[in-house]
This record gives C-alpha cells, sequence and structure tokens, in this order.
C-alpha cells in the first residue's frame, strides 16, 4: 500500500510543482509589483491611484454586461432549436457553431471593419439604394457587436451540452400534468439547464470584461477598457509595471467575485465549469 | 414553428460566418487591400510561399502547438491519475482550485503574470533576454494543463478501480496494468484533452502576446499587422487554415458515426 501511494505522489508531483512556479508564484509576484513603487519599496500609492482608471474599469464592466446578456439571449433559444434537430443535424450545427474559433480571432475581428466601415460592405449596399453611410464602425455598440460576435460560441456549447441531455419525459410529463409550452420552459428546461447557463456566462463575462483588441479595433481607439489599459501600461516600460499590476490585481479580484456569485446561482456539486 | 426555428439558425450561422466569408472573399483580391475588392486572383496565395515572416510565425505557432499540447497531455494525465486517488478532502479541493486558475482567470491576467515571473528570472540568471521560445511555451503548457486534466478525470472516475487491482493480483505489474488496463479506458478523454490542448494554443493570442518576445506565433505577427496595414496574404494563409480544419473535422465527424454505427450494430 505504502508503494502504491508513493507512485501516486510520484504522478502528481511534476504537475504540483509545475503549478506552483507557474500559476502560484507569478501571482505573487504581480501582487509583490503592486503593492511596491519602481523602488522596490511598499506603497499602497498604486492602489489609491486606481481612481484614474474609473472610467475604464466601469466601461469595462457595462461593456461586458451587455454583452454577456445579449450573448445569452442569442444562444439561449438557439441551443433549444438545435436539441429538436436529429442527431446528426445537431452535430453539424455543433461543428458549424465551433469551426469559426479555430479562425484567428484577430482576423475575425478586423474582418468587421471591413463589413461595417463608411465604405463597407453594408454602407455601399445600401447607398446604392440611397440610404447611408450610417454611422456603423468606431461606436459602443460597434464593440459589444464584437465581443457578442467572438464569445457567441462560449455561451452556445456549455448550453447546448446541459440541455441535450436533459431527460425530455420530464417535459412530457409536465405537458400531460397540464402545463402550456411557455410553464414548461420556464419551470422544467430553464431550471434544468441553468448549470449551462452559468457556465455559459462566465465564459463569455471574464474574456469580455479583460478583452484588449477589441475596443482598439472597433471602438476606433476612442474607449479604453480595461483590457487596453493593461497592455498600454505594461508596454510603456517597466517603470509602470508596478501600477498595471495593481490594475491587474482588480480585475482579477472583479473576476472572482463574480465568478463567486455565478457560483452561489448553481448547484452543481463540482462548483466547477461544464464545458 | 419549425420554419422559424430554422430560420433563426440559419440567421445565426450566417452572422458567425460573415466576417469568415469577408476574409476568404478577399483572399482572391487582386488589389492589396483587405477593404476594397477589384478582382479575382490567387497571386496573394502564390505570394505567401515568399512571405518569410509569416511563414515563420506559422511554423513557431505550429512548434510551440505541437510541442505544448504533448507536455500538456503527458503531465496532466499523470497528474489527473495521481489526484483521483487523493483521500484527503481538503487536499484535493486545493489541487483542483489551484488547477481552475489559468482557466477561470483572465487571459491577460495569466499573460502579464507570467511574463513578470519571466521577467524577475531573467533579471536573477542575468539573461539578455528573458522572454523567446522557453517562456512561450512554459506559458502554452500551463493554460493547456486545467483542460487535460479536466477532461481526463470525468473518465477515471468512470473507471472501476477493481479492474487494476484485478490485473495486479492476475500477475501484471502497476505499471503494466496502467498501460494495459486503465489507460485503454481513458483514451477517449486523454484524446480530448489533446485536441483541446492543440487548438487553444493555435489559437492563443493574449497570453504569447505578453510571453513570446521575439519568438513570434501568427496571432502576434497578425496582430501587428493590424495595427499597419493588412494585405490579403495573411487573409490567404487564415483561408488555407480554415479549409484544413474544416476538412479535418469533417473526417472526424464521419469516423464518430462509422464508430457509432459500429456499436449500434454490436
Amino acid at each position: 500500500m505504502n508503494k502504491k501511494s508513493l507512485g501516486q505522489n510520484l504522478l502528481r508531483a511534476p504537475y504540483v510543482l509545475w503549478a506552483a512556479l507557474f500559476v502560484i508564484v507569478p501571482l505573487v509576484i504581480m501582487g509583490y509589483y503592486a503593492l511596491t513603487d519602481a523602488n522596490g519599496v511598499f506603497s499602497l500609492s498604486n492602489f489609491s491611484d486606481l481612481g484614474r482608471y474609473k472610467k475604464a474599469f466601469f466601461l469595462s464592466l457595462v461593456y461586458a454586461f451587455i454583452s454577456t446578456i445579449i450573448t445569452l439571449l442569442i444562444a439561449y433559444p438557439l441551443a433549444y432549436f438545435m436539441t429538436k434537430c436529429k442527431p446528426g443535424a445537431q452535430r453539424m450545427i455543433m461543428i458549424l457553431t465551433m469551426l469559426p474559433m479555430w479562425t484567428n480571432f484577430l482576423i475575425r475581428t478586423y474582418s468587421w471593419i471591413t463589413i461595417l466601415s463608411n465604405t463597407g460592405i453594408i454602407n455601399t449596399l445600401l447607398g446604392k439604394i440611397g440610404i447611408g453611410p450610417l454611422p456603423l464602425i468606431n461606436r459602443p455598440g460597434t464593440v459589444i457587436l464584437g465581443m457578442v460576435y467572438d464569445f457567441l460560441p462560449y455561451m452556445i456549447l456549455p448550453i447546448y451540452n446541459v440541455m441535450s441531455k436533459i431527460d425530455f419525459s420530464l417535459t412530457e410529463a409536465a405537458e400531460d400534468l397540464g402545463a402550456n409550452k411557455l410553464r414548461v420552459i420556464s419551470k422544467v428546461i430553464f431550471p434544468l439547464s441553468l448549470p449551462g447557463v452559468i457556465s455559459g456566462i462566465t465564459m463569455v463575462f471574464v474574456p469580455s470584461v479583460s478583452t484588449f483588441y477589441i475596443s482598439q479595433k472597433l471602438g476606433g481607439n476612442k474607449t479604453m477598457l480595461i483590457g487596453d489599459m493593461i497592455e498600454y501600461l505594461f508596454n510603456l516600460g517597466p517603470d509602470y509595471y508596478n501600477v498595471a499590476s495593481a490594475i491587474s490585481m482588480v480585475l482579477m479580484a472583479i473576476i472572482l467575485v463574480s465568478l463567486f456569485i455565478m457560483n452561489r446561482f448553481s448547484d452543481d456539486a463540482d462548483g466547477g465549469v461544464v464545458i | 414553428m419549425k420554419t422559424l426555428s430554422r430560420l433563426y439558425m440559419a440567421l445565426i450561422i450566417l452572422f458567425l460566418y460573415a466576417p469568415i466569408a469577408v476574409m476568404i472573399v478577399f483572399s482572391f483580391n487582386s488589389g492589396s487591400s483587405v477593404w476594397v475588392y477589384e478582382g479575382f486572383s490567387f497571386d496573394w496565395y502564390a505570394e505567401l510561399i515568399f512571405n518569410s515572416e509569416m511563414l515563420d510565425a506559422f511554423k513557431h505557432t505550429l512548434i510551440v502547438a505541437v510541442l505544448s499540447a504533448v507536455i500538456s497531455t503527458v503531465l496532466g494525465t499523470a497528474a489527473a491519475v495521481g489526484i483521483s486517488t487523493i483521500k484527503n478532502k481538503l487536499a484535493k479541493s486545493a489541487i483542483m482550485s489551484v488547477t481552475n486558475i489559468p482557466m477561470m482567470n483572465a487571459d491577460i491576467v495569466t499573460g502579464v503574470s507570467l511574463m513578470l515571473l519571466f521577467i524577475f528570472f531573467g533579471k536573477m540568471f542575468g539573461l539578455a533576454e528573458s522572454l523567446g521560445f522557453f517562456t512561450v511555451l512554459i506559458a502554452h503548457i500551463t493554460f493547456n494543463l486545467p483542460y487535460v486534466i479536466l477532461s481526463v478525470l470525468p473518465k477515471l472516475k468512470q473507471t472501476d478501480p477493481a479492474l487494476l487491482q484485478a490485473a495486479m493480483d492476475l500477475g501484471c505489474t502497476p505499471v503494466k496494468a496502467f498501460f494495459k488496463v486503465m489507460l485503454p479506458s481513458i483514451s477517449s478523454g486523454i484524446f480530448t484533452g489533446f485536441i483541446m490542448a492543440f487548438t487553444l494554443s493555435l489559437d492563443d493570442f493574449v497570453i504569447s502576446y505578453f510571453t513570446c518576445g521575439h519568438y513570434q506565433t501568427l496571432p502576434i505577427v497578425i496582430y501587428n499587422m493590424t495595427k499597419r496595414t493588412v494585405t490579403p496574404d495573411t487573409y490567404a494563409l487564415s483561408t488555407l487554415i480554415f479549409i484544413s480544419v474544416f476538412a479535418l473535422l469533417l473526417l472526424y465527424n464521419i469516423t464518430l458515426s462509422r464508430s457509432e454505427k459500429k456499436r449500434g450494430a454490436q
């Protein structure tokens, strides 16, 4: 028995070391940077200066919140309709939703400029019937469109995964007992699909709140989100590592708190993400 | 209702593919812009062969993706086997929480914290260049590991531990029992983990951006290009990648339905 547990320890030892060195230590170092000034002296000034970035934090949260809601509203009916298809068709739609993720997301985002710009595809078509050009690019809505577009598959997949495992004899039972369609959805299907919804929300919210490319390309550099701020400051050089680390710590705290709140809603025993 | 739901699904698919359609169309542009379509040509595909910056970056991406997927699959599978037998609940949940960190955390925070670590080590060892091939590889392995572990663990849960015991009672060494009994029953989880790791690595931009230094992967080169001007050869390469992945997925789907049919027949 002792020999066996030694073997098990040997199996997980490399990973435990790896995780300690490349997951825990980097966060500790980031914390150290956040709590010191450029000379390595302890200071809280990085955090007290954060008020300057209030607007970026606020915008990031609002944009991420709106795009998560929109993504959910688009993905939920889609996942529901998918489960009503034949198995072969279901798998085909799954592949079709996953496939865009294998095309570089920078290019997919960049392509939207060709579609939406003043001389772009939509405005050229509108121009032919005498409308426009409509200001479709470099607006807050464009940034949200980019987020919804880029992260929509992350919402569809977990919801579909959970929904496709729902035993639909339950919905039949509900119907037999006199529930109408709306009631079946709100009382049976939605509660059962909740774990998928929760993991979908977290999988969309986290990248949305921390993105730094979408806003630069589709927002026309007018809107600095928190991710843009972190990237900008780190690129300025080592003098700015401290304040950038402090912003990153706060971003991480925001994400942890929202994950914690989301997990409270799901009674998933494992507490993990359903992928 | 049925036509309505079909229309809805078609609209979403259209939305998902609109930018990809634009990418494919403009990869055949005879002009040098990805904004104005001038005419059809294969010029940019031919041009690709001479774009050494992009081809090098593509090679780097593949090297990092293959190596990080292989290493994280081996490390992660071993870890999953080791973790599954932990009896102490507290220790188990501690390890699982740490495992979840790179997956739950924002990519930008993971990337930035790893960059700070590498710079710290670089200074400690007096290196002229802290970031490069090894740092981007380490970063990719780090964010791949949770996905491998979390795809192997459920398979281990489904495997009856008595099987392993039976194999050893019948004279297998623990190592042989693992390879003959355990490995076949968790192989689908290992495969899923490997594929996930490979594709995540292939597509990663944010974490590579902070950890790659001069060892530029394809997403980094594309990012730098979108800061200046994008020429259609970028779209040409991406179109080629898109088509290859599409073909692979179709092939996978076909083999999957075949094996399902076989299983159904048995």
